[in-house]
């Protein structure tokens, strides 16, 4: 049928992630086989540091995912609009009333940070508690209305692919990593240089340092792994809000534009924006052209892979009957 | 959206549901009796334009299909606006009395886009009325949701909202109306209204 070709779906993309997953589920199960084989092989008193780092680390994941919204809203001193907040605000409301009975979803909170970084973000654990913020500078004369839908339909198939949820799932084990790296060289400060356990110090040492080692190199894996997917799911979410909107030209213009402003922009600015990276529609902190690096570690796919990915849509919805 | 859907972030665009829209020629019925309020023969089909040369054909078939049948009954050719949000209206225009006619008309719209692959691009129908004060109303079809809601707007950007629950009150079980309020969003200006 016509209608289920024009929108198929991405199947290379659908792949990468899928791939990028998998892999990330395998360090983290090496990573929890690992921590029961040395706890296994070690007294239980180590085995306390483990679970000290999983109810912190599950104390944060919790935390982020339910106030998402409040911590990242703050954080950019945005404030929530209802239509009625004057003409800007019924604006933006118009065009998210529009994208959602496209979408068929429920409307966010949307709310408006000044700021002259032209960006937006969404956030939130879920579509109904989901809040869209989109700054000033987004909202300029310079930006069409068709780019700010295209940058808005960007951010409600974030929501949509429960994005927030997805990455604080995937962060989880790699939060607990971390704490473990902290935890074993406290524990082994202690260990060796305090009174000490005259019969087991220097094996309690020795499995801290192992627990340290598999912990390093699992938060290093990790941390590479969650870019990779971060990046495929902007890549996924570019090209739900194109199919969305039917433009995926005003997107890349809006792309074109978002990143020029971000150059331009004065450290300033640059810093107090950077804890809500992850979320935004393109990353503040402007990495050096250099490819193998700065691709690796990013949060947002390239400009130039994005627009790519971009013009694959354009040729899907336009083919022939 | 299913689970996989959600972990591998693709969305499906949503494929609109058709078949209530026929529903509105006996709700009109019920709304007339209730309150007053009759059809202008007016009404729209609002949808998403497709940037490239395959819609805009689509587009200019289902311009061609409305206006060879206006042609034979006397109508009026069709319309095409392009609101500030860069959507596009089709309005169609008949005599009062033919509101089966106006609903064929915006239903082969809908078929024409669904049958080219593009029925996720369908936004909302909508259909005129007027009273004897000249209060406008317009009962607008979700083509996600299937569902209908009221919409009465007032000089300057406002809404009648009691005027908007009369009539879904009044016509009641006639239409499937749209149960979250939230997503009875107003269609400022829109063509045919």
């Amino acid at each position: 049928m016509a209608a289920r070709t024009r929108y198929a779906p991405d199947r290379g993309l659908t792949a990468r992630m899928t791939a990028t997953m998998f892999l990330l589920g395998l360090v983290f199960v090496g990573f929890v086989a690992a921590i029961i084989g040395i706890g296994a092989a070690t007294h239980a008193s180590d085995a306390v540091i483990v679970l000290f780092a999983v109810v912190i680390a599950g104390g944060f994941a919790i935390g982020s995912l339910f106030y998402s919204d409040k911590i990242a809203l703050s954080t950019a001193r945005a404030v929530v609009v209802s239509p009625n907040d004057g003409k800007e605000a019924a604006y933006l409301h118009g065009i998210v009333d529009r994208v959602c009975a496209l979408a068929d979803m429920p409307k966010p909170r949307i709310a408006i940070a000044p700021s002259r970084l032209p960006n937006a973000f969404a956030t939130g654990r879920n579509a109904d508690k989901a809040v869209l913020c989109v700054t000033t500078e987004m909202m300029s004369p310079r930006f069409t209305p068709e780019e700010l839908e295209a940058v808005i339909a960007h951010e409600m198939s974030h929501v949509a692919h429960k994005d927030v949820q997805v990455m604080t799932i995937a962060s989880f084990l790699g939060v607990v990593a971390a704490l473990l790296i902290r935890f074993s060289f406290y524990g082994e400060l202690f260990g060796g240089g305090g009174r000490g356990r005259s019969n087991n110090n220097g094996g309690g040492a020795y499995i801290l340092f192992i627990i340290m080692g598999v912990s390093i190199a699992v938060y290093a894996i990790s941390f590479l792994l969650i870019r990779m997917l971060s990046r495929y799911r902007e890549l996924a979410a570019d090209r739900s809000g194109a199919l969305l909107t039917g433009q995926p030209s005003a997107l890349k213009s809006a792309l074109v534009k978002v990143s020029e402003g971000i150059n331009m922009i004065p450290t300033k600015d640059l810093r107090s924006a950077e804890p809500l990276n992850a979320f935004f529609f393109a990353p503040a902190a402007h990495l050096t052209r250099g490819k193998s690096l700065s691709t690796i570690f990013s949060t947002h796919p390239s400009l130039e892979r994005r627009l790519a990915e971009l013009d694959k849509v354009q040729q899907q919805l336009n083919q022939a009957r | 959206m299913g689970f996989l859907d959600t972990l591998l972030g693709r969305t499906k665009p949503v494929p609109p549901k058709l078949d209530d829209l026929f529903a509105l020629p006996s709700a009109a019925i019920t709304l007339d009796a209730g309150t007053g309020f009759k059809p202008t023969g007016s009404g729209s089909v609002c949808f998403r334009p497709v940037e490239g040369r395959s819609f805009s054909d689509v587009q200019k078939e289902v311009q061609e299909l409305l206006n060879m049948d206006s042609g034979s009954e006397g109508g009026l050719p069709v319309e095409v606006t392009k609101d500030s949000y860069g959507f596009t209206w089709l309005v169609s225009s008949h005599m009062s009395d033919q509101l089966d006619t106006l609903v064929t008309d915006l239903h082969a719209v809908n078929s024409s886009l669904v049958d080219a692959g593009f029925g996720p691009q369908l936004l909302c129908t909508l259909v005129a009325f007027r009273d004897d004060q000249e209060r406008r109303l317009g009962l607008i079809y979700l083509y996600k949701r299937g569902t209908f809601y009221p919409f009465a707007p007032l000089d300057g950007e406002r809404r009648d909202n009691s005027l908007e629950l009369q009539v879904k009150g009044v016509v009641g079980d006639d239409l499937k109306w749209e149960p979250d309020l939230a997503r009875w969003f107003p269609v400022w200006g829109a063509p045919g209204l």
